[in-house]
């Protein structure tokens, strides 16, 4: 038996939510009193490698083929069932991602491993097997059993934090015939910001909402994002309206995000604005409306106009920095 | 070409939970259930495309995996626009299980294009699309943010932290979508509730197939302390705060 955690690679490097995941899933190894497998898939340079060893993994297994650097699910899917065969795991653990999305339901299918998703912590028991999740998008949680003997998590971004745990790590090939006829979808064009934070990935988020009133009214917001190094957001009639793109769009709807801090600038806090912001360790809201729901839901509140408040606070950020 | 859409049937976004039998189930008393959002997104691209005479599309259809209390929501779908509707008669267990059931639908009635939503809004599971594809063991692309036809020649755009991939795929296939798919959803007009009542809505004996996983308990989440307001002259103060109280720079 054993544990066995997929850690995903953006062009060779690796984020702090793989590391996340391969803290959890050392601690689970250790409440299941079982070792720990760590598996990479496509090109990553020993140097990357080593520092999943930071974080408890002593016994890394990657498949380097260069057709794999970039996602393909089923592929990678294939990959992950075969290596966790092949190491006898019990539990699988991959991010709450894009790519764990795409990846963890084909592995389920293939392995008839029951599959929970996002979870939030370390099991709540292991006989019967009980995790806990966010459900009826962030309105409560719920404790799901799984019940096949082979499991599946994603973890939950930022539902574990980073445990140092410094170990001497193994680093082997795994060898697996690749079956070409999983390349069926072809990707023909690729674009990246790479100058911008990602939203998905970043510890603060500026966000604002319809009381900035005009597209043209969003400097102070890119202004304070940028004092912070944080991500931009906004509300749903924002990207609707076109004020802003789909992808800063934060919600029920949109993405589900958890940084550290949120600002959320005129937004009025509606219940499918906070179903995708809830999990955020702080949130900041600037409003005009003493009434307004965001108030119940934040940390900090100011109640003042965007245009006059959020240059002063990029001002006070400025000057506690210097 | 034939599009089929999987529909979760969902309490409205603003319903305020509750739990029953010892938090053990959803209290579903006085809940009005809505189309999960995004699947009313991805039949509204459905409509598009099928409306878009260069596009071969002829048949819409939308498939449920539930009870008779759902067949509301399907109507709603034929409203909008779908040809036909099935719902699988099982209890919608898990992931899984929807997933499996759907893909015996499909074995026997092939579909060119499935979409799915990359998340039911009820218990956030975010598989069944994906799960569709690996029985089927077709293509699946998730994250997709736009799905375009040119006679029989399909571009996806799928989207990637910081970015997009513009994808070409064979049929059939699975879209698992998000937000971007359609603009708005479309709202049932008077014409198309006269006419969903004439359509199909067909009701199929579920297969025999296994329940990985089990809801056994519900809990709400603690509720947050005040806000502490800070006077919009402050905002030095509210520096300070974040630093030293909330640690969150
Ligand atoms: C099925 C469904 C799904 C949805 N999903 C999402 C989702 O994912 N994300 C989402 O955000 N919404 C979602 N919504 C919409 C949601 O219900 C709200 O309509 C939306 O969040 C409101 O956006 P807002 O706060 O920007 O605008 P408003 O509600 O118009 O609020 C603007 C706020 O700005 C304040 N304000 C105005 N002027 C100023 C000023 N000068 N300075 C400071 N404050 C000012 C006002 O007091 C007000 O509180 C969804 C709705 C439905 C029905």
């Amino acid at each position: 038996m054993s544990v066995i955690a997929f850690a995903k690679n953006w062009n060779g490097k690796f984020k702090n939510s793989t590391f996340e995941l391969v803290s959890y899933t050392k601690a689970l190894a250790n409440q299941l009193n079982t070792n720990m497998v760590v598996l990479s898939i496509g090109e990553v340079a020993e140097e990357e490698l080593k520092l999943l060893g930071n974080y408890g993994a002593d016994k890394v297994l990657t498949v380097s083929d260069p057709q794999l650097n970039t996602l393909t699910s089923r592929a990678y899917a294939d990959i992950v069932a075969k290596a966790a065969d092949s190491v006898g795991a019990e539990v699988i653990v991959l991010s709450d991602n894009n790519s764990g999305k795409a990846i963890a339901p084909r592995v389920s299918v293939k392995l008839k491993a029951g599959l929970v998703a996002a979870v939030q912590e370390l099991p709540v028991s292991l006989e019967p097997f009980v995790v806990k999740k966010r459900v009826f998008s962030g309105k409560a949680f719920g404790h799901v059993q799984i019940k096949s003997d082979k499991k599946i998590l994603t973890i939950a971004k930022n539902c574990f934090g980073l445990v140092k745990n410094p170990c001497d790590i193994t680093i082997e090939e795994f060898a697996v015939d690749i079956d070409t006829n999983l390349f069926k979808v072809k990707i023909v064009e690729e674009e990246e910001q790479k100058d911008k934070v990602i939203l998905s990935d970043a510890d603060v988020v500026v966000s604002a909402g319809r009381g900035m009133r005009s597209p043209e009214n969003w400097a102070p917001v890119e202004e304070l994002a940028e004092v912070l190094g944080a991500a931009t957001a906004c509300s749903r009639p924002v990207s609707d309206e076109g004020w802003r793109g789909h992808e800063e769009h934060v919600g029920q709807t949109g993405k589900v995000i958890a940084p550290n801090l949120y600002i959320a600038a005129g937004i009025s806090g509606a219940i499918q604005h906070v179903a995708g912001i809830s999990r955020s360790k702080c949130i900041v809201a600037i409003n005009t409306d003493p009434e307004a729901p965001i108030f119940s839901v934040a940390d900090y509140g100011i109640v003042g106009d965007v245009m006059d408040v959020l240059p002063r606070l990029t001002e006070a950020f400025r000057n506690s920095k210097s | 070409m034939k599009i089929l859409v999987c529909i979760s049937n969902v309490p409205d976004t603003t319903t305020k939970v509750k739990f029953k039998e010892g938090d053990s189930l959803f209290d579903d008393s006085g809940v009005q259930w809505i189309i999960n959002p995004w699947d009313e997104l991805a039949l509204t691209r459905a409509m598009e495309l099928k409306e878009d005479a260069g596009n071969s599309v002829n048949e819409i259809c939308v498939i449920h995996v539930g009870g008779a209390s759902a067949d509301a929501t399907l109507r709603k779908a034929l409203a909008i626009g779908a040809d036909k509707a099935v719902r699988i008669d099982a209890c919608p267990a898990d992931a899984y299980h929807v997933a499996g059931q759907i893909a015996e639908y499909l074995k026997e009635n092939p579909f060119d294009i499935i979409f799915s939503g990359i998340e039911s809004s009820d218990y956030n599971g975010s598989s069944v699309g994906a799960m569709i594809a690996e029985f089927m063991d077709y293509p699946g692309i998730s994250s997709v943010t736009s799905v375009n036809l040119d006679d029989d020649d399909i571009q996806v755009n799928r989207a990637i932290p910081g970015g997009k991939q513009v994808i070409k795929t064979e049929t059939p296939f699975v879209a698992v979508v998000q937000k971007g798919i359609a603009n708005e959803p479309r709202i049932p007009s008077m014409r198309g509730i006269m006419m969903a009542r004439k359509k199909p809505l067909e009701v199929k004996p579920a297969a025999e197939l296994e329940v990985l996983t089990e809801s056994i308990k519900f809990e709400l989440p603690q509720e947050k302390g005040a806000c502490k307001m800070i006077d919009s002259e402050s905002t030095e103060q509210l520096v300070d705060l974040l630093k030293n109280e909330a640690k969150v720079l």
